[in-house]
């Protein structure tokens, strides 16, 4: 489809939220002067914290309400408390994090073999629409796997 | 109950044994959910990008659904309410949220002070699980939750909870004044949207890029914009300078985010080896495509570390960025209003209906950009019903 000049006027609601006054260039922030007291606002009721929660240090607690889904488990919650131990800015908090997330996959696999799940990894990743869909993509990145892997292979038992 | 859950970097699956999610605290709400979405920001989570997802986590921050259980504090809402549920978390009590701030919550997330709470996405944002389930807790119930209007398609609905209003916010955040020039980068559903949008605050042109030609004319005939593929041309900032007599746009947009496409260097530094907070190209191109004392307006998510953003001509150009995550429930009366009278009609973005149960098919099709997918939307089995 070719582009064409848009004459905007046929165009339904054009210009119907248009206002000089947003203009981001001279920014109006909506603030009153409670905005200066701080952290002293009428806190909502505080979710009991009956399973571990890690909190930011830029911050003194946990908030009012938090998420419940997956707390810290192993080595990779090990991984997890250590990196909560520095500030948001810091590379020693996220990059542990990234870490922690890797290993936390190897605990999620262990933890499937030990319920007795042997997980369904060509399901999982969706394999089946990749096939319906894109067979060819499919098959280059199988054959590309095989190719590392054998190279991989053959390296090792050369050493 | 059957959720979706994360399993590592490209590993989802249908959990049928998620224990039901419980009323935990005061102004905690159940919901039955009926619709939720795949977004592209769930697409980061999927591909291993955002630190601290941890394995066992639901995602899903887009969902609409009935109100099932509300706590003893809830008073706004009663169970059989069919609802609108805002990607973001807000208390409605904190100072960010008096500033009507409700993406920045600062009573919804204690991992980290940078963003607030959200929905399914990852312990970086709160750590709640998300709507791609049968049920969800929903915190401050009275506060971000709406409910839907008579009448108003479930399928429009849904888009409410997150790609209209960011869409919206992207455009709104850029100022546009009438008859200025707006390119867009990214023509996913919220890329689309913003470009539709930008039309609403007057925009004289807009423009859209994009690496997908099935996207492209999506947009361009959705949005009536000029759209182009970057792939085909040598530089968009350049083709960007051509196209408004060498001075750059007004408006920039970057709708992309962490995972962008067309440069080597981001592509193996953000995407690849995760050194920085994702491939920064859509920025980098938005920054130098603005015109000096123009505006960038961000709505891509980027992680939390360092970035190789050209911030010496952002200073240079005297441009101003700004971004965040949209305030839903700021914006929720205007998008119903504009959805109710025809202005904008979200639903025409959903071109995959999915059972629950093939969530993880339903991923691969989003994220590999197969079936010409422009937004998939999954369905519980108590849905369909």
């Amino acid at each position: 489809m070719e582009n064409r000049p848009v004459d905007y006027n046929t165009i339904n609601g054009w210009g119907i939220d248009a206002d000089p006054k947003n203009d981001p260039t001279y920014p109006m922030r909506k603030r009153s002067n409670e905005n200066h007291e701080g952290y002293n606002w009428d806190r909502p009721p505080l979710q009991p914290v009956n399973i571990e929660v890690l909190h930011s240090i830029e911050r003194p607690n946990v908030t009012a309400v938090f998420g419940t889904s997956a707390p810290p488990r192993g080595l990779s919650g090990m991984i997890r408390r250590y990196a909560f131990k520095y500030g948001e800015g810091s590379f020693a908090h996220w990059l542990p994090l990234v870490l922690a997330d890797r290993v936390d996959v190897v605990e999620g696999i262990i933890e499937d073999l030990k319920s007795g799940h042997i997980p369904n990894i060509f399901a999982e990743r969706g394999m089946k629409a990749q096939w319906k869909y894109d067979r060819m993509g499919l098959l280059q990145s199988v054959a590309v796997a095989a190719v590392i892997t054998t190279a991989a292979v053959a390296w090792f038992r050369r050493k | 109950m059957l959720a979706m859950t994360y399993r590592g970097p490209q590993r989802v699956r249908l959990d049928r044994n998620k224990p039901m999610p419980e009323i935990l605290h005061p102004q905690d709400a159940i919901v039955r959910v009926t619709r939720s979405c795949i977004c592209g920001s769930d697409l980061h989570l999927y591909n291993g990008n955002v630190p601290d997802t941890r394995v066992g986590e639901t995602f899903g921050h887009e969902f609409i659904g009935v109100v099932e259980e509300i706590g003893s504090d809830v008073h706004k809402l009663k169970v059989g309410d069919q609802v609108i549920v805002p990607f973001n978390i807000a208390c409605g009590k904190c100072t960010f949220c008096k500033q009507e701030l409700y993406g920045n919550c600062h009573e919804a997330n204690p991992q980290a002070t940078a963003v607030g709470g959200i929905f399914g996405y990852s312990h970086i944002a709160g750590g709640y699980n998300g709507g791609q389930a049968e049920y969800v807790r929903v915190p401050y119930a009275d506060v971000g939750p709406t409910v839907i209007p008579a009448g108003m398609d479930p399928d429009d609905a849904v888009l409410l909870t997150d790609v209209v209003p960011t869409g919206y916010q992207a455009a709104e955040m850029g100022g546009i004044q009438k008859g200025d020039t707006v390119v867009v980068f990214g023509a996913g559903p919220v890329g689309i949207m913003a470009a539709r949008c930008a039309w609403l605050f007057g925009a004289g042109r807009v423009i859209v890029f994009d690496k997908e030609e099935y996207r492209l004319e999506f947009v361009r005939n959705y949005a009536q914009c000029e759209a182009y593929n970057f792939m085909s041309i040598e530089d968009p900032v350049v083709f960007v300078k051509r196209t408004t007599d060498s001075l750059g746009a007004d408006v920039v947009i970057d709708a992309v985010g962490a995972e962008a496409a067309g440069s080597a260097l981001q592509t193996f530094t953000g995407r690849k080896t995760l050194m920085q907070a994702g491939s920064a190209t859509a920025l980098q191109w938005a920054i130098n495509s603005a015109k000096k004392g123009g505006v960038v307006s961000v709505v891509g998510v980027y992680g939390p570390t360092a970035n190789l953003v050209p911030i010496g001509n952002a200073l240079n150009k005297g441009l101003t960025i700004r971004g965040n995550q949209a305030s839903v429930k700021r914006l929720l009366p205007k998008m119903i209003e504009h959805v109710q009278n025809g202005i904008i009609k979200p639903k025409s973005l959903i071109t995959h209906r999915v059972p629950l149960e093939e969530v993880a098919d339903a991923y691969r099709i989003f994220s590999d950009k197969l079936d010409n997918c422009i937004k998939p939307v999954l369905i519980p089995p108590s849905a369909r019903i």
